[in-house]
């Protein structure tokens, strides 16, 4: 009984649970076969749901109303800019990679400028933002194909035993934000903004700075994924970040973070990251249609918020 | 108590003309819309003076029923301080529904919108029983629609039953169709939600939804009837689309879900506090179906930049009111 109630009070528990879960059905489902290939294919899908799904979770643990939703444009852009740079050669990697992260750090800085200047809620100044993101990346993109560095594509998608290095390097990340929430300045003035902005401003919290801050970071977070993405698939497109958008919020909400604010959860993320990677996974596996695949994913997602996420939200 | 009189009179001229300051910067903001639509039919007028008429405008108009009835679907769900990021898929859907079974069953295809609208309305008891982020859940609910609109109508198709392309093709003398039911879906809508007693309520849900609970009223009934409410005008809105277009393909509705935010906000809504106004969407609505693809191809802009236009259109329109709205102060 304890033990239960403190299952339930970590939610975020829950999202391992049903990661294990579908990986079992789909397993399952093959007779055994391919169940660590199917693993090493969802941590590397896994590890840029999580980085965008970080950004997203410092933004949404500002407190009420904010919310990051220029991320898929962010993401499309910084990958046509970092292939760009780049230009197909090794040497430039570094540099295409700075691009990518100075542009979505860029956008970030922006959707806060509008926000900020024009007091307009967060949900309108960056969906607005994305659709003048969305239409340079389609003017700047296109036609293009553009190939990433041969050297990079391999890079991000180098496996040892089976796994993504990507992913290694994704769950060092994980770790530094999760100090950076918990035991670093920046993250707690986050957490306070969160529960209490006045309180916060009040106490000394510099509000404005930590929220421009925290939008930037976001915008960046958004911005690598692109180009490791584009390197992943081994090319840029304009949709290449459409799926992160409802991905990024859900793996934040599914992953135990507050959506009132003032309380977050990086390891939930990586569970709720690898839940629905593998629940895609689970649905390939079993041949279903696109349009069956769209249908489970989004009524398993409501399930799953509306049985986890609901508590949380409660305060 | 002289002497109080006199300290207190120029105080009060002081907070008239305060209040004077105030009520214009209200009136600016009350005028907003009807402005930026003006603005935007006299760009349209100078650009190309002949779409200025009966047919220009039919033809520019045509599909902004669509628009102002997604947009008043959003209206309603942004009156209970929620937002409906779905609309534009469920558009879609009931385009599907309406363009196959609605056609070949008419029984089968008006229960499945029936059902839909159920389904919104069970999503608003959701939202509020379970005290979910409305973003999350109708984000979600966008897969659920897409996903159900493919597997209906694979690839584009169907047909549009022939009293509903019937009623689009019906033309009024002297002034097109869509300004026509434009005006009516505003004025139905503006006394519904601002001139009878429970749309002050519906409002209020929005506005001080604790002052509403202590005085008695349900918030779960309110904020149900507001979820129902915008899938009825969601499924109106699916149906007139396919009445124009007369056949239906799953992603057509995908531009919606910003045209209707757009719209709202266009019109001088809020997003906290139930502060709308329904006339004003309807104007909103109207300008940004001008702005969206008229104005731009008039102005040759080229298409991959009319997304970036909307969202523009927008920040300029947000900018304005900021900055009437910091006098209002």
């Amino acid at each position: 009984m304890e033990r239960s109630r403190a299952l339930l009070a970590k939610p975020w528990l829950w999202s391992y649970l049903g990661a294990l879960a579908v990986w079992l059905a789909a397993i399952a489902f093959t007779g055994g076969h391919g169940g660590g290939g199917m693993l090493s294919a969802a941590l590397a899908l896994a590890q840029f749901t999580v980085i965008v799904g970080i950004g997203q979770m410092f933004v949404i643990t500002l407190g009420p109303g904010n919310v990051d939703l220029s991320l898929p444009a962010n993401i499309g852009l910084a990958s046509a800019v970092a292939m760009k740079v780049m230009d197909g050669s090794d040497s430039m990697v570094a540099v295409g990679l700075l691009a990518a992260l100075a542009c979505g750090a860029a956008i970030g800085a922006t959707n806060y400028l509008l926000i900020r200047a024009l007091r307009i809620p967060p949900i309108i100044a960056t969906l607005s933002a994305s659709f003048i993101i969305q239409s340079a990346d389609i003017s700047y993109g296109r036609g293009l194909q553009i190939k990433p560095p041969p050297g990079f594509a391999d890079f991000t998608n180098l496996e040892v035993l089976g796994i993504p290095i990507l992913a290694l390097l994704t769950a060092a990340f994980s770790v530094v934000a999760a100090i950076a929430l918990h035991r670093m300045v920046y993250g707690r003035s986050v957490l306070a903004i969160g529960q209490n902005s006045r309180a916060a401003w009040l106490a000394g919290t510099p509000v404005g700075r930590t929220r421009a801050l925290t939008y930037t970071l976001s915008g960046a977070l958004g911005g690598i994924d692109g180009a490791l993405l584009a390197g992943y698939f081994r090319g840029a497109n304009v949709d290449i970040g459409n799926e992160y958008l409802l991905a990024s919020l859900a793996v934040v909400v599914i992953g135990g973070t507050s959506v009132a604010g003032g309380r977050a959860n990086v390891p939930g993320i990586w569970g709720a990251a690898l839940f629905l990677v593998l629940l895609l996974t689970m649905l390939n596996t079993f041949g279903v249609s696109a349009g069956v695949r769209l249908l489970v994913t989004g009524l398993v997602i409501v399930a799953v918020i509306a049985a986890a996420g609901g508590q949380d939200a409660q305060r | 108590m002289p002497t109080e009189t006199a300290a207190a009179l120029p105080a009060r001229s002081v907070r008239t003309s305060a209040h004077g300051a105030t009520a214009r910067a209200r009136l600016i903001r009350a005028w907003l819309p009807a402005l930026s639509l003006a603005l935007v039919l006299a760009a349209i007028a100078w650009l190309n003076p002949r779409a200025i008429s009966y047919f220009g405008f039919s033809l520019m108009l045509n599909l902004a029923i669509p628009i102002v009835l997604a947009t008043i679907a959003q209206l309603f769900v942004i009156s209970g301080n929620e937002l409906d990021l779905s609309i534009g898929s469920f558009v879609g859907f009931v385009g599907c529904v309406t363009a196959t079974w609605l056609n070949d069953a008419p029984w089968l295809g008006a229960a499945t919108l029936l059902g839909a609208v159920c389904v919104y309305a069970a999503l608003g008891a959701l939202i509020h029983v379970r005290n979910l982020p409305s973003i999350v859940v109708t984000l979600g609910m966008s897969f659920v629609w897409q996903g159900l609109a493919i597997m209906m109508l694979p690839t584009p198709g169907g047909k549009a039953p022939a009293w509903l392309q019937a009623i689009s093709a019906f033309r009024f003398p002297f002034v097109p169709l869509p300004i026509v039911a434009a005006l009516a879906i505003g004025a139905i809508v503006h006394f519904g939600l601002m001139r009878t007693s429970y749309g002050a309520i519906l409002r209020g849900s929005g506005g001080n939804p604790a002052a509403l609970a202590r005085a008695g009223w349900s918030l779960l009934r309110t904020k149900v009837v507001l979820f129902a409410l915008a899938g009825f005008f969601g499924v109106l809105s699916g149906m007139a689309l396919i009445s124009i277009t007369t056949s239906a393909d799953a992603n057509i509705g995908s531009g919606y879900t910003l045209l209707a935010i757009a719209g709202v906000i266009l019109g001088g809504g809020e997003f906290v506090g139930g502060r709308v106004s329904p006339v004003g969407a309807v104007v909103g609505a109207l300008t940004m179906a001008l702005a969206a693809s008229p104005l731009l191809t008039f102005m040759d802009i080229p298409p991959d930049w009319q997304v970036a236009a909307n969202g523009a259109i927008l920040i300029v329109v947000l900018a304005a009111r900021a900055l009437v709205s910091r006098r209002e102060d």
